[in-house]
Protein backbone atom coordinates (compact mmCIF):
# COMPACT_ATOMS: atom_id res chain seq x y z
CA UNK A 1 0.00 0.00 0.00
CA UNK A 2 1.23 3.72 -0.88
CA UNK A 3 1.06 6.13 1.90
CA UNK A 4 1.56 9.88 1.81
CA UNK A 5 3.88 11.60 3.54
CA UNK A 6 1.77 12.50 6.83
CA UNK A 7 0.55 8.82 6.64
CA UNK A 8 4.11 7.79 6.60
CA UNK A 9 4.98 10.06 9.97
CA UNK A 10 2.03 8.47 11.55
CA UNK A 11 3.23 5.00 11.04
CA UNK A 12 6.96 6.03 12.12
CA UNK A 13 5.18 7.52 15.39
CA UNK A 14 5.73 10.98 14.88
CA UNK A 15 2.04 11.66 16.36
CA UNK A 16 3.00 9.00 19.26
CA UNK A 17 2.52 5.07 20.02
CA UNK A 18 -1.57 5.24 19.50
CA UNK A 19 -1.44 7.14 16.63
CA UNK A 20 0.95 4.82 15.08
CA UNK A 21 -0.49 1.52 16.49
CA UNK A 22 -3.43 2.85 14.65
CA UNK A 23 -1.77 3.65 11.51
CA UNK A 24 -0.13 0.20 11.96
CA UNK A 25 -3.61 -1.28 12.13
CA UNK A 26 -4.86 0.28 9.23
CA UNK A 27 -2.34 -0.77 6.94
CA UNK A 28 -2.46 -4.49 7.84
CA UNK A 29 -6.29 -4.14 7.39
CA UNK A 30 -5.45 -2.28 3.90
CA UNK A 31 -3.27 -4.69 2.63
CA UNK A 32 -5.20 -7.81 3.24
CA UNK A 33 -7.92 -6.07 1.69
CA UNK A 34 -5.68 -5.36 -1.47
CA UNK A 35 -6.26 -1.52 -1.09
CA UNK A 36 -3.73 0.37 -2.83
CA UNK A 37 -4.04 3.48 -0.77
CA UNK A 38 -6.25 5.68 2.30
CA UNK A 39 -8.54 8.13 1.94
CA UNK A 40 -8.77 11.38 4.35
CA UNK A 41 -12.15 11.20 6.39
CA UNK A 42 -13.67 13.42 8.85
CA UNK A 43 -16.71 11.63 9.55
CA UNK A 44 -16.26 8.52 11.71
CA UNK A 45 -19.20 6.09 13.54
CA UNK A 46 -17.57 3.49 16.10
CA UNK A 47 -18.79 1.90 18.80
CA UNK A 48 -16.14 2.44 21.91
CA UNK A 49 -18.30 2.06 25.15
CA UNK A 50 -16.68 -0.88 26.95
CA UNK A 51 -18.34 -2.39 30.25
CA UNK A 52 -16.75 -5.36 32.00
CA UNK A 53 -17.37 -7.59 29.51
CA UNK A 54 -14.39 -5.93 27.79
CA UNK A 55 -12.46 -4.56 30.14
CA UNK A 56 -12.08 -8.27 31.81
CA UNK A 57 -10.33 -10.04 29.52
CA UNK A 58 -7.66 -6.71 28.89
CA UNK A 59 -5.27 -7.71 31.18
CA UNK A 60 -5.49 -4.50 32.85
CA UNK A 61 -8.97 -2.67 33.29
CA UNK A 62 -7.89 1.05 32.48
CA UNK A 63 -10.19 2.81 29.97
CA UNK A 64 -6.95 3.32 27.52
CA UNK A 65 -6.05 -0.40 27.83
CA UNK A 66 -9.46 -1.51 26.88
CA UNK A 67 -9.27 1.62 23.42
CA UNK A 68 -5.88 0.20 22.82
CA UNK A 69 -7.01 -3.77 22.38
CA UNK A 70 -10.84 -3.25 21.23
CA UNK A 71 -10.37 -0.05 19.33
CA UNK A 72 -6.85 -0.60 17.92
CA UNK A 73 -5.98 -4.01 18.44
CA UNK A 74 -2.81 -2.65 19.61
CA UNK A 75 -0.44 -4.98 21.36
CA UNK A 76 0.63 -3.30 24.64
CA UNK A 77 -1.93 -0.67 26.43
CA UNK A 78 -1.08 3.02 24.92
CA UNK A 79 -2.12 6.50 26.23
CA UNK A 80 -4.77 7.78 23.97
CA UNK A 81 -5.00 10.91 22.91
CA UNK A 82 -7.98 12.64 21.40
CA UNK A 83 -9.45 11.90 18.35
CA UNK A 84 -8.50 13.30 15.29
CA UNK A 85 -11.33 13.26 13.19
CA UNK A 86 -14.67 14.27 13.89
CA UNK A 87 -16.19 10.77 15.51
CA UNK A 88 -19.22 9.46 16.95
CA UNK A 89 -20.57 6.90 19.29
CA UNK A 90 -23.14 4.42 17.80
CA UNK A 91 -25.69 2.24 19.96
CA UNK A 92 -24.06 1.07 23.17
CA UNK A 93 -24.68 -1.93 25.77
CA UNK A 94 -26.75 0.31 28.26
CA UNK A 95 -29.69 2.78 28.57
CA UNK A 96 -28.27 5.27 31.53
CA UNK A 97 -31.81 5.98 32.44
CA UNK A 98 -33.50 2.59 32.33
CA UNK A 99 -30.08 0.41 33.32
CA UNK A 100 -32.23 -1.02 36.04
CA UNK A 101 -34.99 -2.24 33.88
CA UNK A 102 -32.19 -3.97 31.51
CA UNK A 103 -30.90 -5.89 34.59
CA UNK A 104 -27.38 -3.86 34.87
CA UNK A 105 -25.84 -4.04 38.39
CA UNK A 106 -24.44 -0.71 39.48
CA UNK A 107 -20.83 -2.13 38.92
CA UNK A 108 -21.52 -2.42 35.69
CA UNK A 109 -23.54 0.65 35.05
CA UNK A 110 -20.80 2.58 36.66
CA UNK A 111 -18.53 1.37 34.39
CA UNK A 112 -20.42 2.26 31.12
CA UNK A 113 -20.54 5.51 32.14
CA UNK A 114 -16.87 5.81 33.27
CA UNK A 115 -16.70 4.61 29.46
CA UNK A 116 -19.13 7.56 27.91
CA UNK A 117 -16.87 10.13 30.09
CA UNK A 118 -13.69 8.65 28.76
CA UNK A 119 -15.31 8.92 25.21
CA UNK A 120 -16.50 12.06 26.06
CA UNK A 121 -12.83 13.67 27.13
CA UNK A 122 -11.23 12.44 23.99
CA UNK A 123 -13.74 14.19 21.55
CA UNK A 124 -16.50 11.32 20.65
CA UNK A 125 -19.70 12.90 20.56
CA UNK A 126 -22.06 10.60 22.31
CA UNK A 127 -25.01 9.78 19.47
CA UNK A 128 -25.27 6.60 21.16
CA UNK A 129 -27.64 5.93 18.19
CA UNK A 130 -27.50 3.03 15.64
CA UNK A 131 -29.32 6.03 13.13
CA UNK A 132 -26.82 8.61 13.51
CA UNK A 133 -28.07 10.28 10.71
CA UNK A 134 -31.75 10.56 12.74
CA UNK A 135 -30.02 13.40 15.07
CA UNK A 136 -27.12 15.35 13.23
CA UNK A 137 -24.48 12.85 11.39
CA UNK A 138 -25.98 13.47 7.98
CA UNK A 139 -23.14 12.97 5.29
CA UNK A 140 -23.43 14.87 2.04
CA UNK A 141 -23.40 12.81 -1.10
CA UNK A 142 -19.81 11.76 -2.21
CA UNK A 143 -18.50 12.09 1.85
CA UNK A 144 -16.20 9.65 2.50
CA UNK A 145 -16.87 8.05 5.98
CA UNK A 146 -15.48 4.98 8.10
CA UNK A 147 -19.29 3.73 9.74
CA UNK A 148 -20.09 1.11 11.60
CA UNK A 149 -23.23 -0.34 12.09
CA UNK A 150 -24.79 -1.70 9.02
CA UNK A 151 -28.29 -0.63 9.01
CA UNK A 152 -26.78 2.93 9.13
CA UNK A 153 -23.78 2.21 6.44
CA UNK A 154 -26.61 0.76 4.00
CA UNK A 155 -28.83 3.88 5.16
CA UNK A 156 -25.79 6.49 4.17
CA UNK A 157 -24.53 4.85 1.53
CA UNK A 158 -27.93 4.38 -0.85
CA UNK A 159 -30.30 6.80 0.62
CA UNK A 160 -27.65 10.01 0.75
CA UNK A 161 -24.60 8.91 -1.63
CA UNK A 162 -22.46 9.12 1.29
CA UNK A 163 -18.84 6.95 0.82
CA UNK A 164 -18.38 4.07 3.12
CA UNK A 165 -17.63 0.19 3.60
CA UNK A 166 -18.98 -1.23 6.64
CA UNK A 167 -16.51 -0.74 8.76
CA UNK A 168 -15.73 -2.76 12.22
CA UNK A 169 -14.23 -1.17 15.83
CA UNK A 170 -10.79 -1.44 15.14
CA UNK A 171 -10.82 0.13 11.82
CA UNK A 172 -13.23 2.90 13.05
CA UNK A 173 -11.11 3.61 16.32
CA UNK A 174 -7.92 4.07 14.43
CA UNK A 175 -9.91 6.26 11.72
CA UNK A 176 -10.86 8.10 14.57
CA UNK A 177 -7.27 9.07 15.80
CA UNK A 178 -5.82 9.22 12.18
CA UNK A 179 -8.19 10.91 10.03
CA UNK A 180 -7.82 7.49 7.11
CA UNK A 181 -9.66 4.32 6.48
CA UNK A 182 -8.53 2.65 3.62
CA UNK A 183 -9.69 3.49 -0.40
CA UNK A 184 -11.32 0.51 -1.22
CA UNK A 185 -14.67 -1.00 -2.23
CA UNK A 186 -17.30 1.49 -1.97
CA UNK A 187 -15.04 4.30 -1.93
CA UNK A 188 -14.49 3.94 -5.40
CA UNK A 189 -16.90 5.14 -7.76
CA UNK A 190 -16.63 1.93 -10.38
CA UNK A 191 -17.76 -0.12 -7.19
CA UNK A 192 -21.44 1.72 -7.06
CA UNK A 193 -23.29 0.48 -9.88
CA UNK A 194 -25.89 -2.15 -9.68
CA UNK A 195 -25.23 -5.65 -9.94
CA UNK A 196 -29.05 -7.72 -9.46
CA UNK A 197 -31.47 -6.09 -10.71
CA UNK A 198 -35.21 -6.71 -9.17
CA UNK A 199 -38.56 -6.79 -10.44
CA UNK A 200 -40.33 -5.44 -7.91
CA UNK A 201 -44.41 -7.04 -8.68
CA UNK A 202 -46.13 -6.44 -5.78
CA UNK A 203 -47.03 -2.80 -4.23
CA UNK A 204 -44.98 -2.25 -1.43
CA UNK A 205 -46.71 -0.17 0.68
CA UNK A 206 -46.16 -0.26 4.47
CA UNK A 207 -42.78 -1.22 6.67
CA UNK A 208 -43.57 -4.50 6.92
CA UNK A 209 -43.38 -4.66 2.93
CA UNK A 210 -40.33 -2.88 3.02
CA UNK A 211 -38.85 -4.78 5.77
CA UNK A 212 -40.16 -8.20 3.80
CA UNK A 213 -38.65 -7.28 0.80
CA UNK A 214 -35.02 -6.22 2.49
CA UNK A 215 -35.05 -9.52 4.42
CA UNK A 216 -35.45 -11.33 0.85
CA UNK A 217 -33.19 -9.39 -1.32
CA UNK A 218 -29.99 -9.74 1.30
CA UNK A 219 -30.95 -13.50 0.88
CA UNK A 220 -30.50 -13.46 -2.93
CA UNK A 221 -28.00 -11.07 -3.56
CA UNK A 222 -25.80 -11.66 -0.43
CA UNK A 223 -23.16 -8.74 -0.98
CA UNK A 224 -24.27 -7.11 -4.39
CA UNK A 225 -25.96 -4.03 -5.24
CA UNK A 226 -29.74 -4.52 -5.88
CA UNK A 227 -31.32 -2.02 -7.96
CA UNK A 228 -35.16 -1.94 -7.33
CA UNK A 229 -37.50 -1.84 -10.44
CA UNK A 230 -41.38 -1.36 -10.18
CA UNK A 231 -41.54 1.03 -6.98
CA UNK A 232 -44.48 3.16 -7.78
CA UNK A 233 -44.68 5.22 -4.44
CA UNK A 234 -41.77 7.28 -2.35
CA UNK A 235 -40.71 5.50 0.91
CA UNK A 236 -39.66 7.80 3.59
CA UNK A 237 -37.00 7.36 6.20
CA UNK A 238 -38.38 4.50 8.36
CA UNK A 239 -39.47 2.25 5.31
CA UNK A 240 -35.64 2.78 4.04
CA UNK A 241 -34.49 1.96 7.24
CA UNK A 242 -36.53 -0.67 7.83
CA UNK A 243 -35.53 -2.03 4.13
CA UNK A 244 -32.11 -1.32 4.84
CA UNK A 245 -31.28 -2.95 7.58
CA UNK A 246 -33.33 -6.40 6.69
CA UNK A 247 -31.28 -6.05 3.36
CA UNK A 248 -27.97 -5.75 5.25
CA UNK A 249 -28.64 -8.68 8.20
CA UNK A 250 -30.19 -11.21 5.93
CA UNK A 251 -27.32 -10.60 3.63
CA UNK A 252 -24.43 -8.02 3.25
CA UNK A 253 -26.28 -5.41 0.83
CA UNK A 254 -24.23 -2.26 2.20
CA UNK A 255 -25.82 -0.41 -1.11
CA UNK A 256 -29.02 0.02 -3.10
CA UNK A 257 -30.57 2.06 -6.01
CA UNK A 258 -34.43 2.57 -6.02
CA UNK A 259 -33.71 4.82 -9.27
CA UNK A 260 -35.39 8.12 -9.50
CA UNK A 261 -35.77 8.35 -5.75
CA UNK A 262 -32.23 7.35 -3.94
CA UNK A 263 -28.88 9.32 -4.30
CA UNK A 264 -26.82 8.25 -6.94
CA UNK A 265 -29.09 6.61 -10.18
CA UNK A 266 -31.77 8.69 -12.14
CA UNK A 267 -32.81 5.77 -14.29
CA UNK A 268 -32.35 1.57 -14.42
CA UNK A 269 -29.91 2.05 -16.88
CA UNK A 270 -28.09 4.64 -15.13
CA UNK A 271 -27.68 2.00 -12.34
CA UNK A 272 -25.92 -0.24 -14.55
CA UNK A 273 -23.99 1.72 -16.93
CA UNK A 274 -20.96 -0.18 -15.93
CA UNK A 275 -21.90 -3.77 -17.23
CA UNK A 276 -25.76 -5.08 -17.26
CA UNK A 277 -27.23 -7.04 -14.14
CA UNK A 278 -25.48 -10.53 -13.68
CA UNK A 279 -29.01 -11.58 -12.14
CA UNK A 280 -32.00 -10.56 -12.76
CA UNK A 281 -34.71 -11.68 -10.07
CA UNK A 282 -38.90 -11.34 -9.48
CA UNK A 283 -40.18 -10.30 -6.02
CA UNK A 284 -44.08 -10.98 -6.21
CA UNK A 285 -46.35 -12.60 -4.01
CA UNK A 286 -44.98 -15.74 -3.15
CA UNK A 287 -42.01 -14.72 -2.57
CA UNK A 288 -43.24 -11.79 -0.34
CA UNK A 289 -45.54 -14.96 1.58
CA UNK A 290 -42.25 -17.19 2.33
CA UNK A 291 -40.23 -14.18 3.30
CA UNK A 292 -43.19 -13.97 6.10
CA UNK A 293 -43.00 -17.29 6.99
CA UNK A 294 -39.56 -17.85 6.98
CA UNK A 295 -39.72 -14.55 9.74
CA UNK A 296 -42.14 -15.58 12.05
CA UNK A 297 -40.65 -19.38 12.08
CA UNK A 298 -39.57 -19.16 15.25
CA UNK A 299 -42.62 -18.26 16.99
CA UNK A 300 -44.70 -21.50 18.44
CA UNK A 301 -46.47 -20.19 21.48
CA UNK A 302 -49.15 -17.27 21.50
CA UNK A 303 -48.47 -14.89 24.83
CA UNK A 304 -46.05 -13.02 24.09
CA UNK A 305 -43.94 -11.26 26.69
CA UNK A 306 -42.29 -8.62 25.15
CA UNK A 307 -42.69 -6.21 21.88
CA UNK A 308 -39.60 -4.15 20.63
CA UNK A 309 -40.37 -1.10 18.64
CA UNK A 310 -37.38 0.85 17.21
CA UNK A 311 -34.73 -1.77 15.69
CA UNK A 312 -33.43 0.71 13.87
CA UNK A 313 -33.87 3.39 16.66
CA UNK A 314 -37.58 4.36 16.38
CA UNK A 315 -38.29 7.90 14.67
CA UNK A 316 -40.33 10.76 16.47
CA UNK A 317 -42.98 9.45 14.22
CA UNK A 318 -43.27 5.90 15.31
CA UNK A 319 -43.18 6.86 19.00
CA UNK A 320 -46.14 9.08 17.73
CA UNK A 321 -47.87 6.14 15.87
CA UNK A 322 -47.62 3.97 19.19
CA UNK A 323 -48.67 6.50 21.34
CA UNK A 324 -51.96 7.04 18.90
CA UNK A 325 -52.56 3.26 18.64
CA UNK A 326 -52.16 2.54 22.61
CA UNK A 327 -54.99 5.66 23.01
CA UNK A 328 -57.45 4.41 25.63
CA UNK A 329 -55.62 0.89 25.71
CA UNK A 330 -53.14 -0.41 28.18
CA UNK A 331 -50.30 -2.80 27.91
CA UNK A 332 -51.30 -6.21 29.35
CA UNK A 333 -50.10 -7.13 32.85
CA UNK A 334 -47.90 -9.97 31.45
CA UNK A 335 -46.50 -8.56 28.72
CA UNK A 336 -44.06 -5.56 27.79
CA UNK A 337 -43.76 -3.03 25.21
CA UNK A 338 -40.93 -1.24 24.47
CA UNK A 339 -40.02 1.36 22.52
CA UNK A 340 -36.03 2.20 21.80
CA UNK A 341 -35.03 5.90 20.00
CA UNK A 342 -31.69 7.62 20.25
CA UNK A 343 -31.30 9.83 23.27
CA UNK A 344 -31.47 13.13 21.91
CA UNK A 345 -35.43 12.44 20.62
CA UNK A 346 -36.14 10.80 23.70
CA UNK A 347 -35.49 14.38 24.73
CA UNK A 348 -37.95 15.75 21.95
CA UNK A 349 -40.65 12.77 22.64
CA UNK A 350 -40.27 13.88 26.33
CA UNK A 351 -41.15 17.70 25.43
CA UNK A 352 -44.06 16.31 22.98
CA UNK A 353 -45.17 14.07 25.68
CA UNK A 354 -45.29 11.12 23.91
CA UNK A 355 -42.52 9.23 26.75
CA UNK A 356 -45.66 10.31 29.85
CA UNK A 357 -48.36 9.34 27.75
CA UNK A 358 -46.08 5.67 26.69
CA UNK A 359 -45.52 5.13 30.26
CA UNK A 360 -49.42 5.89 31.89
CA UNK A 361 -50.14 3.03 28.92
CA UNK A 362 -47.29 1.05 30.41
CA UNK A 363 -45.11 1.16 27.74
CA UNK A 364 -41.74 2.09 28.03
CA UNK A 365 -39.42 4.20 25.98
CA UNK A 366 -35.78 3.72 26.42
CA UNK A 367 -32.57 4.93 24.82
CA UNK A 368 -28.70 4.62 23.70
CA UNK A 369 -28.91 0.66 23.33
CA UNK A 370 -31.91 -2.27 22.36
CA UNK A 371 -31.92 -5.93 23.68
CA UNK A 372 -29.89 -7.29 21.23
CA UNK A 373 -26.82 -5.11 21.68
CA UNK A 374 -27.46 -4.59 25.23
CA UNK A 375 -28.55 -8.50 25.74
CA UNK A 376 -30.94 -8.16 28.13
CA UNK A 377 -35.29 -8.65 28.08
CA UNK A 378 -37.80 -8.46 30.84
CA UNK A 379 -37.04 -11.85 33.41
CA UNK A 380 -38.65 -14.23 32.33
CA UNK A 381 -38.83 -13.79 28.41
CA UNK A 382 -39.83 -16.45 26.13
CA UNK A 383 -41.39 -15.14 23.32
CA UNK A 384 -41.00 -11.42 21.56
CA UNK A 385 -42.64 -9.78 19.09
CA UNK A 386 -41.60 -6.84 16.80
CA UNK A 387 -41.85 -4.51 13.41
CA UNK A 388 -38.22 -5.15 12.62
CA UNK A 389 -37.10 -7.60 10.49
CA UNK A 390 -33.87 -7.09 11.61
CA UNK A 391 -34.21 -7.73 15.20
CA UNK A 392 -36.22 -10.55 14.51
CA UNK A 393 -33.24 -11.95 12.81
CA UNK A 394 -30.77 -11.99 15.21
CA UNK A 395 -32.88 -11.70 18.75
CA UNK A 396 -33.94 -15.37 18.66
CA UNK A 397 -30.42 -16.03 17.77
CA UNK A 398 -29.01 -14.06 20.52
CA UNK A 399 -31.32 -14.36 23.38
CA UNK A 400 -32.72 -17.90 22.91
CA UNK A 401 -36.34 -16.63 22.87
CA UNK A 402 -38.92 -17.00 19.97
CA UNK A 403 -39.50 -14.54 18.03
CA UNK A 404 -42.41 -12.71 15.87
CA UNK A 405 -42.86 -10.23 13.17
CA UNK A 406 -45.58 -7.88 11.78
CA UNK A 407 -46.77 -4.89 11.61
CA UNK A 408 -46.54 -1.89 14.04
CA UNK A 409 -50.40 -2.45 14.57
CA UNK A 410 -50.47 -5.95 14.78
CA UNK A 411 -47.25 -5.63 17.48
CA UNK A 412 -48.81 -2.93 19.93
CA UNK A 413 -52.37 -5.44 19.69
CA UNK A 414 -50.12 -8.19 20.92
CA UNK A 415 -48.63 -6.01 23.89
CA UNK A 416 -51.96 -5.01 25.10
CA UNK A 417 -53.90 -8.57 24.40
CA UNK A 418 -50.65 -10.37 25.49
CA UNK A 419 -51.01 -12.50 22.72
CA UNK A 420 -49.67 -13.01 19.02
CA UNK A 421 -52.50 -12.49 15.97
CA UNK A 422 -50.62 -11.54 13.08
CA UNK A 423 -51.78 -12.79 10.04
CA UNK A 424 -50.10 -11.26 6.89
CA UNK A 425 -52.69 -9.44 4.94
CA UNK B 1 -3.88 -41.25 3.38
CA UNK B 2 -3.72 -39.11 0.35
CA UNK B 3 -2.35 -34.99 0.87
CA UNK B 4 -2.48 -32.28 -2.03
CA UNK B 5 -1.28 -28.93 -1.40
CA UNK B 6 -3.17 -25.78 -2.63
CA UNK B 7 -1.58 -22.21 -2.97
CA UNK B 8 -3.22 -19.04 -2.72
CA UNK B 9 -2.74 -15.71 -1.17
CA UNK B 10 -1.02 -15.67 2.49
CA UNK B 11 -2.94 -12.64 4.84
CA UNK B 12 -1.44 -13.08 8.51
CA UNK B 13 1.43 -14.23 8.96
CA UNK B 14 2.77 -17.89 10.53
CA UNK B 15 2.05 -21.47 10.29
CA UNK B 16 -1.19 -23.17 12.17
CA UNK B 17 -2.46 -26.67 11.67
CA UNK B 18 -5.91 -28.23 13.08
CA UNK B 19 -9.08 -30.29 12.26
CA UNK B 20 -10.74 -28.65 8.80
CA UNK B 21 -14.59 -27.23 10.08
CA UNK B 22 -15.75 -26.89 6.82
CA UNK B 23 -18.99 -24.62 5.59
CA UNK B 24 -20.17 -23.10 2.31
CA UNK B 25 -22.07 -20.44 3.90
CA UNK B 26 -20.72 -17.70 5.20
CA UNK B 27 -20.67 -16.96 8.83
CA UNK B 28 -21.96 -13.76 11.14
CA UNK B 29 -20.10 -12.42 13.51
CA UNK B 30 -21.94 -10.67 15.99
CA UNK B 31 -25.32 -12.55 16.80
CA UNK B 32 -24.10 -15.24 14.72
CA UNK B 33 -20.95 -16.74 16.61
CA UNK B 34 -20.48 -16.42 20.62
CA UNK B 35 -17.19 -16.17 21.41
CA UNK B 36 -16.91 -17.41 25.25
CA UNK B 37 -17.18 -21.09 23.74
CA UNK B 38 -16.08 -20.08 20.11
CA UNK B 39 -19.22 -21.32 19.20
CA UNK B 40 -22.23 -20.82 15.82
CA UNK B 41 -24.97 -19.58 17.36
CA UNK B 42 -27.04 -18.10 13.90
CA UNK B 43 -30.12 -20.63 14.17
CA UNK B 44 -30.35 -21.01 10.39
CA UNK B 45 -26.69 -21.84 10.04
CA UNK B 46 -25.39 -24.87 9.10
CA UNK B 47 -22.88 -25.40 11.92
CA UNK B 48 -25.13 -24.32 14.33
CA UNK B 49 -24.11 -25.29 18.33
CA UNK B 50 -20.93 -26.36 16.80
CA UNK B 51 -17.55 -24.80 17.81
CA UNK B 52 -14.79 -23.55 15.80
CA UNK B 53 -11.98 -23.07 18.60
CA UNK B 54 -8.63 -24.46 18.12
CA UNK B 55 -9.86 -25.75 13.96
CA UNK B 56 -8.89 -24.55 10.72
CA UNK B 57 -12.45 -22.85 9.96
CA UNK B 58 -12.45 -23.02 5.70
CA UNK B 59 -15.73 -20.78 4.62
CA UNK B 60 -17.07 -18.40 1.94
CA UNK B 61 -16.09 -15.25 4.36
CA UNK B 62 -18.26 -12.66 6.59
CA UNK B 63 -21.70 -11.56 6.58
CA UNK B 64 -23.64 -9.66 8.46
CA UNK B 65 -23.18 -7.11 11.32
CA UNK B 66 -20.21 -5.00 11.83
CA UNK B 67 -19.50 -6.18 15.05
CA UNK B 68 -17.73 -9.22 13.32
CA UNK B 69 -14.08 -7.92 13.79
CA UNK B 70 -15.06 -7.78 17.55
CA UNK B 71 -16.49 -10.97 18.07
CA UNK B 72 -13.62 -12.83 17.00
CA UNK B 73 -11.30 -9.99 18.57
CA UNK B 74 -13.18 -11.28 21.42
CA UNK B 75 -12.20 -15.29 20.89
CA UNK B 76 -8.74 -14.80 20.40
CA UNK B 77 -8.97 -12.84 23.91
CA UNK B 78 -10.80 -15.93 25.34
CA UNK B 79 -8.61 -18.31 23.77
CA UNK B 80 -11.77 -19.78 21.89
CA UNK B 81 -10.25 -18.40 17.90
CA UNK B 82 -9.91 -20.90 15.25
CA UNK B 83 -6.11 -21.92 14.49
CA UNK B 84 -6.44 -20.75 10.84
CA UNK B 85 -8.47 -19.18 8.46
CA UNK B 86 -9.42 -19.93 4.89
CA UNK B 87 -12.04 -17.86 3.14
CA UNK B 88 -12.99 -17.29 -0.66
CA UNK B 89 -14.67 -13.72 -0.44
CA UNK B 90 -13.05 -10.67 0.44
CA UNK B 91 -14.95 -7.92 2.67
CA UNK B 92 -14.24 -5.94 5.14
CA UNK B 93 -15.57 -7.72 7.83
CA UNK B 94 -13.65 -10.78 7.05
CA UNK B 95 -10.42 -8.65 6.42
CA UNK B 96 -10.47 -6.70 9.80
CA UNK B 97 -11.18 -9.93 11.34
CA UNK B 98 -8.67 -12.07 10.24
CA UNK B 99 -5.94 -8.75 10.84
CA UNK B 100 -7.76 -8.86 14.68
CA UNK B 101 -7.79 -12.26 15.27
CA UNK B 102 -4.11 -12.78 14.70
CA UNK B 103 -4.06 -16.11 13.28
CA UNK B 104 -2.80 -17.64 9.89
CA UNK B 105 -5.39 -16.80 6.98
CA UNK B 106 -5.34 -17.44 3.43
CA UNK B 107 -7.51 -16.77 0.27
CA UNK B 108 -7.55 -16.80 -3.71
CA UNK B 109 -6.81 -20.42 -3.66
CA UNK B 110 -5.89 -22.11 -6.69
CA UNK B 111 -8.81 -24.49 -6.37
CA UNK B 112 -11.79 -23.96 -4.13
CA UNK B 113 -11.08 -24.74 -0.64
CA UNK B 114 -14.96 -25.19 -0.29
CA UNK B 115 -14.96 -28.49 -2.20
CA UNK B 116 -11.26 -29.32 -1.69
CA UNK B 117 -11.37 -29.54 2.16
CA UNK B 118 -13.65 -31.79 3.81
CA UNK B 119 -14.83 -30.96 8.09
CA UNK B 120 -12.55 -33.35 9.59
CA UNK B 121 -9.24 -33.27 7.22
CA UNK B 122 -6.41 -32.33 8.94
CA UNK B 123 -5.18 -28.79 7.65
CA UNK B 124 -1.93 -27.24 7.46
CA UNK B 125 -1.98 -23.25 7.03
CA UNK B 126 1.27 -21.91 5.84
CA UNK B 127 0.10 -18.47 5.31
CA UNK B 128 3.90 -17.16 5.14
CA UNK B 129 3.97 -19.38 2.10
CA UNK B 130 0.84 -19.19 0.96
CA UNK B 131 0.53 -23.01 1.27
CA UNK B 132 -2.70 -25.03 2.45
CA UNK B 133 -1.74 -28.83 2.52
CA UNK B 134 -4.83 -30.89 3.19
CA UNK B 135 -4.75 -34.54 4.48
CA UNK B 136 -7.77 -36.74 3.88
CA UNK B 137 -9.67 -38.06 7.14
CA UNK B 138 -9.85 -41.60 7.16
CA UNK B 139 -13.43 -42.98 5.78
Amino acid sequence: MRLAPDEQAMLDGEQGEAVQAAMDLLVRYGEVLGAERLVDTDNVCGANLFGSRHTMVCGSPGPDAAFSEHSLDAAVPLPIPPVRAQSYQLIGPMDTRNWEVQGVSVEERDAVVASEAYSAEHGIHLMNTCTPYQVGNVPVKGEHCAWMESSAVVYVNSVLGARTNVEGRESTGAAMLTGKIPYWGYHLPENRFGSHLVDVGVPVVDTLDWGLLGYWIGEQVAEGVPVLDGITATPDLVKLKHFGAAAASSGGVELYHVPGITAEARTVEEAFAAAPPVERLSYGPAERRQTYEHLNSTGRDEHVDLVMIGCPHATLGQIRDVVRLLEGRRVHAESELWVFTPRALREVAEQNGYARALEAAGARLMSDTCPAIGQFLPKGTRVIATDSAKQVHYLPAIMDVQGYFGTLQDCVDAAVTGRWQGVLR
Amino acid sequence: MSTRTLHGRGLVGGIAEGEALVTSEALSGWGGVEPRRGRVIELRHELVGQSFAGKVLVFPGAKGSSGWSGMFHMSRLMGTAPAAMVFTTMNTKIALGVVVTRVPAITDLDDDPLTAVRTGDWVRVDADRGELIVTRAAG
